[in-house]
């Protein structure tokens, strides 16, 4: 369980986050959704230790994030940034292995190497997996940044806008990756979204953020109203029901 | 298995020691190999130090064109030369007890590093901010450096010409054994971290992400490194280039960013150019020049390709 307490963060006097707080239990999708600035990717990174705490606490298993051996923390939670840039030149095999370094320390076992190849067979990366990572195309890189993640095999996943790039034959196939490793292995993800309409389809919880604090945080259903999607986006949108899912008229 | 180009690069480095202790042997043998070994460990150990730190440098700076002069360590070291030339006169300078300078030469260019690190231990200033401050402070060395060299006489600013280049015929034994045990001990501690290392390289985020505590990490190595430089800057004198050459020859050469063949390519380069130079000079051109100067010319001019390259990719 991901436990945030009464969590904030300002740079130089200018609030990103106000007193969050946030309970995530183990398994499941949870989709964090809101407009450009809303303070998603900063609550992301304080959750993986990507930079300081200023107040309040958060705990992973009740390991918490500011004091816990590093080591111990990325065994239990992986993150994949926005900016997945790499600054060394690797290969994507090399890449994906780095995955399992929290397990190994750089003396990879079998087990770590079919880990690491079956996740290059999930994301297609086989054909690719002696390429340059620096060659690649923005969706490719995207999709072994998503491979070296998933198969770091931890129980919590941070995955800040994971679609980015990605064509809509390899987004759906993504989500549907997270949809089954979280009903089969009972494992946790916590996705930033801008595509409403795959929150939707996909995760079990919408936690909806705007200006540092959380609005609206419920089911799918409960969340996709057209008056909470005006109070999180400020424009009214149409929503209809497709396939027994809520589908948000946002482009209209 | 060992890699084919890193026993290729070994060869060659063990053929240029071996040039180097038996070109020209003649007179009383034993003393002669006696004066040649010692000055040949100071090489080796002056190319492991200056290897491993740029590599280690690049590596967490995530910046292929940098070196450890950076941080401002050989503008300090020069400064401090220049200052005791100012305060003792050329002679009192030449009469200095050799062991003591070293030894607070090395101390003075860790505590610079220090005073520069200890911020970012503390979690407050990162990396580049950093490099900043030892830019700035490098500037300040120098630009000391250069008031008192006006203030100097002639005669005395001689002697801090030749004090700051790069000098592998003056080494003196003394300080080489203390030099090496404590770069080899060094370089042990980089080899042993060197999958850490690969981890380090990825960047700041996706390093934390998979489990190494940046900041203590980053803070350690940094201070690796200027225990690494200290020392062979103390022993030669400042090589600001040399590192950058060797540096981008082993990685041209390995075409890979592991540390496990990088720091061993990166060393055995450096014991190539260093040894095979110095042994080309001695005999093949008679001494013609200093090899500090020889291999600034050279790294310099590896530098410029390297930023040309880079733009153009």
């Amino acid at each position: 369980m991901i436990e945030i307490e009464n969590v904030s963060l300002s740079y130089r006097d200018v609030p990103i986050l106000r007193g969050i707080n946030l309970c995530l239990p183990k398994g499941g999708i949870t989709a964090l959704v809101g407009p450009n600035g809303a303070g998603k990717s900063s609550l992301l990174s304080l959750i993986a230790r990507l930079q300081p705490l200023q107040t309040g606490r958060i705990t992973i298993d009740g390991l918490p994030v500011d004091t816990a051996p590093s080591r111990q923390l990325a065994q239990r939670l992986a993150i994949l940034r926005q900016d997945g840039a790499v600054a060394s030149r690797l290969t994507v095999r090399e890449l994906v292995n780095f995955g399992r370094f929290p397990h190994h320390q750089g003396r990879p076992g079998n087990d770590d190497l079919r880990l690491a190849e079956a996740a290059l067979m999930q994301f297609e990366l086989q054909a690719l997996s002696d390429r340059f990572v620096d060659t690649l195309s923005g969706g490719q890189r995207q999709r072994a940044m998503v491979a070296m993640t998933f198969c770091q095999g931890t129980d919590y996943m941070l995955l800040d806008e994971p679609l980015n790039n990605l064509d809509m034959f390899h987004a759906r196939q993504l989500m549907r990756s997270l949809r089954a490793i979280a009903d089969e292995r009972q494992r946790t993800a916590i996705i930033v979204l801008h595509d409403i309409n795959q929150a939707a389809a996909h995760a079990d919880r919408i936690v909806a953020m705007r200006d540092g604090g959380i609005i609206a945080d419920g089911t799918p259903e409960a969340v996709l109203t057209e008056d909470n999607l005006e109070a999180i986006f400020g424009y009214r949108m149409q929503i209809t029901q497709l396939a027994g899912k809520p589908l948000v008229l946002h482009h209209l | 298995m060992v890699d084919r180009r890193l026993v290729t690069l070994a060869a060659l480095a063990l053929l240029a020691m071996l040039a180097f202790m038996t070109i020209g042997l003649r007179g009383n043998i034993a003393f002669v190999v006696q004066l040649r070994g010692l000055k040949l460990l100071a090489l080796l150990q002056v190319a492991l130090s200056i290897a491993v730190s740029t590599v280690l440098f690049q590596t967490v700076t995530a910046n292929r064109i940098l070196t450890p002069s950076i941080m401002g360590l050989d503008a300090l070291y020069l400064f401090g030369q220049t200052a005791l030339v100012f305060l003792l006169g050329g002679l009192g300078y030449a009469s200095l007890n050799g062991g003591m300078k070293f030894g607070i030469e090395v101390l003075l260019m860790i505590a610079l590093a220090m005073i520069l690190l200890w911020p970012l231990l503390r979690a407050r200033l990162d990396i580049n901010l950093m490099l900043l401050m030892g830019v700035t402070l490098g500037l300040l060395f120098r630009s000391l450096s250069a008031l008192l060299s006006r203030l100097i006489d002639p005669n005395a600013f001689a002697v801090v010409q030749s004090a700051s280049f790069a000098n592998f015929n003056t080494l003196r034994a003394d300080h080489t054994i203390l030099g090496t045990i404590i770069t080899v001990v060094a370089a042990a501690l980089c080899w042993r971290a060197r999958h850490v290392l690969d981890v380090i390289g990825l960047g700041r985020e996706t390093a934390i992400g998979l489990g190494i505590n940046w900041t203590r990490a980053a803070a350690g190595f940094l201070l690796l490194i200027s225990i690494l430089v200290a020392v062979s800057t103390a022993l030669v004198g400042p090589v600001a280039f040399f590192g950058l050459l060797v540096a981008a020859l082993a990685e041209r050469l390995m075409r890979t960013q592991r540390h496990g063949l990088l720091l061993p390519a990166a060393a055995l380069v450096a014991v190539i150019v260093l040894v095979g130079g110095q042994t080309l000079l001695q005999h093949g051109l008679g001494g013609a020049s200093t090899l500090g100067v020889v291999i600034e010319f050279a790294g310099g001019l590896v530098f410029l390709l390297l930023l040309v390259l880079g733009s153009r990719k």
